[in-house]
């Protein structure tokens, strides 16, 4: 290795070692200021690792302040509406790619205009709508903006557009139905971007603040971010609770992109919109 | 092709595209008309109760907003926030790309997944830590600058500090997705193009502005504008952060000011006209989005 280059790459991997540190700090210090015991985190002098590891704000918010109903609830929301997302955005998405109707690409066309139209618009009259349909603090009401989306339709549209129309009128001819075309044939062939819609809604749902804020009403059926921002107002001195109670929120998200990075990245490339 | 051979496979698309559409269409298209219209009326509290008590205001709500110095004061904090948080963010984000893009770089894959960790984090979990990360006595950051003999600071009490405090939160949480995006356009950048510049020799940094810069323009342009457009819908990081719009408003933003008139207040003929206040922001910004798109298509 020529001067030149040790020196290049001491210099590269020396900024890349600080912004990666400056980068997990916070999230580090979450996870630490957790493991502490009460009041630890905000002693002077300041420690940063606990000095001895408790788990005690992990069990007092799942057993006094019923964090693991929120949990569940999260759950709830998340998974099904990556369930709902999945199926109608999948069948809508390859209408929209595959069939030939009547002014399919005109409704297309529109569709994608309103993809710039920002959620927050909706978001008066539809709690108006739910009010009166009833709909107000349930799991439905929550699920609702996120079943079917246009960004879904757009993400499984322009993924399906690629497959080989052969392949489809060889099974019609053959007498395949048009449902058990799309179910046994598209889909198969569509399982990245199943994935990557998976991952997408779930992350979304989980993560979303505005919208449960709003329409969930009642603290037993909140879901993670709209508990964890209505403990901060009452345990504000409590650090090493609110530590606990950020690290049960992020972890599960954290993990699913670990695992599931591919996916993520193919998915963040293929749409081209902020996930 | 006669149009009976499309019959039963345009009555399947109808089966196929209706749910999807009716769940569009009643959940979304027609409460982004009915906003339009909610916001040419006087329905406030009284009309929860019994909407009999809406009177049609024409464009009254619109033209009390332009008159008021709160929405004023919310729309010049968005804006702030976007368009020093936006460059910002995207600054960092292309650093980080051309260090992770540097031939002499390894652990690609690590530092590539630790920048985008925060990407996917809760934002109000991780609003609650930096609300500590900030906090004037005990916060890690005021620890940190008192090594150095700066004095305590508080960030998020400080009306002068507030809102850049929220912004370095932002730029933590964001520059990740910038980055990720950068980097698959710089590893598209043709190496040929590389290899001409140094035969009429070109250094480093003359191949940086004559080559990777105008080569990464058209995905600069497209992150800066969706990143601008997250920016001004700025909502649970100060809900969190700095609750009731922090000192003196300083973090109020456009959302925020909805979010209170609409459903702390109840004030939805003005909230609506705030929320069409943030629709024309972001038309605005996706209409020259997409005027540059297809400026860089054509070109």
């Amino acid at each position: 290795m020529s001067p030149r280059r040790l020196f290049t790459s001491v210099a590269v991997h020396t900024a890349l070692t600080i912004g990666a540190v400056l980068t997990v700090i916070p999230l580090l210090w979450m996870l630490s200021a957790s493991l502490m015991p009460q009041g630890e985190a905000t002693a002077f002098p300041p420690r940063l690792l606990p000095s001895r590891v408790t788990f005690e704000h992990y069990l007092d918010l799942f057993n006094r302040l019923r964090l693991g109903r929120s949990f569940l609830n999260s759950t709830i929301v998340a998974v099904f509406s990556t369930i709902f997302s999945l199926l109608f955005n999948t069948m809508a998405g390859y209408a929209f790619a595959k069939l030939r109707f009547r002014g399919r690409d005109r409704i297309f066309s529109l569709l994608v205009a309103a993809l710039a139209i920002p959620a927050q618009v909706a978001m008066l009259p539809l709690f108006l709508l739910l009010k009166t349909m009833g709909l107000v603090n349930t799991y439905v009401g929550a699920m609702l903006p996120l079943m079917a989306t246009i960004y879904g339709i757009f993400l499984i549209r322009q993924f399906m557009v690629s497959l080989p129309d052969d392949l489809i009128a060889a099974a019609r001819i053959d007498g395949a139905s048009e449902f058990r075309i799309y179910w046994s044939i598209v889909l198969p062939l569509a399982r990245p971007v199943l994935a990557t819609l998976a991952i997408f809604t779930f992350m979304s749902a989980w993560n979303d603040f505005i919208w449960p804020l709003i329409i969930l009403t009642d603290d037993d059926k909140y879901t993670l971010p709209v508990a964890v921002a209505n403990l901060v107002g009452e345990h504000a001195l409590d650090l090493e609770l609110m530590m606990a109670s950020s690290v049960i929120t992020i972890l599960p998200v954290l993990l699913l992109f670990f695992f599931l990075q591919k996916q993520y990245i193919a998915g963040l490339m293929a749409g081209g919109v902020k996930g | 092709m006669s149009r009976s051979q499309f019959a039963p496979e345009a009555r399947a698309a109808v089966v196929f595209v209706l749910p999807a559409l009716t769940l569009i269409t009643l959940f979304f298209i027609l409460p982004v008309i009915g906003g339009f219209v909610l916001s040419l009326t006087d329905f406030d509290i009284y009309s929860v109760g019994n909407t009999a008590n809406t009177r049609f205001v024409g464009a009254e709500n619109y033209t009390q907003l332009s008159s008021n110095k709160v929405f004023w004061q919310a729309l010049r904090n968005t804006l702030y926030f976007a368009f020093v948080g936006c460059p910002l963010t995207i600054l960092i984000a292309l650093a980080a790309a051309l260090l992770l893009n540097a031939k002499v770089a390894r652990f690609k894959a690590l530092f590539r997944t630790i920048y985008f960790a925060p990407v996917v984090t809760t934002i109000v979990a991780v609003a609650v830590v930096w609300r500590y990360l900030y906090h004037p006595r005990v916060g890690l950051l005021n620890r940190a600058l008192s090594v150095v003999g700066i004095e305590a600071i508080d960030w998020l009490g400080d009306p002068r500090w507030a809102l850049p405090a929220v912004i370095l939160m932002a730029v933590w949480k964001n520059f990740g997705y910038s980055a990720v995006i950068f980097l698959a356009a710089l590893q598209n950048v043709p190496e040929d193009l590389y290899e001409a510049a140094r035969v009429d020799g070109a250094g480093p940094i003359r191949q940086f502005w004559s080559v990777t810069l105008p080569s990464l323009a058209p995905t600069m342009i497209f992150v800066t504008i969706i990143t601008a457009i997250g920016y001004v819908q700025l909502f649970a990081e100060v809900y969190v952060m700095t609750p009731d719009g922090g000192p003196l408003n300083s973090t109020l933003s456009i959302v925020m000011l909805m979010y209170r008139e609409g459903f702390r207040w109840w004030n939805m003929g003005d909230a609506a006209a705030v929320a069409f206040a943030l629709f024309a922001i972001v038309i605005l910004m996706s209409v020259i989005l997409m005027l540059t798109r297809k400026r860089w298509a054509r070109a």
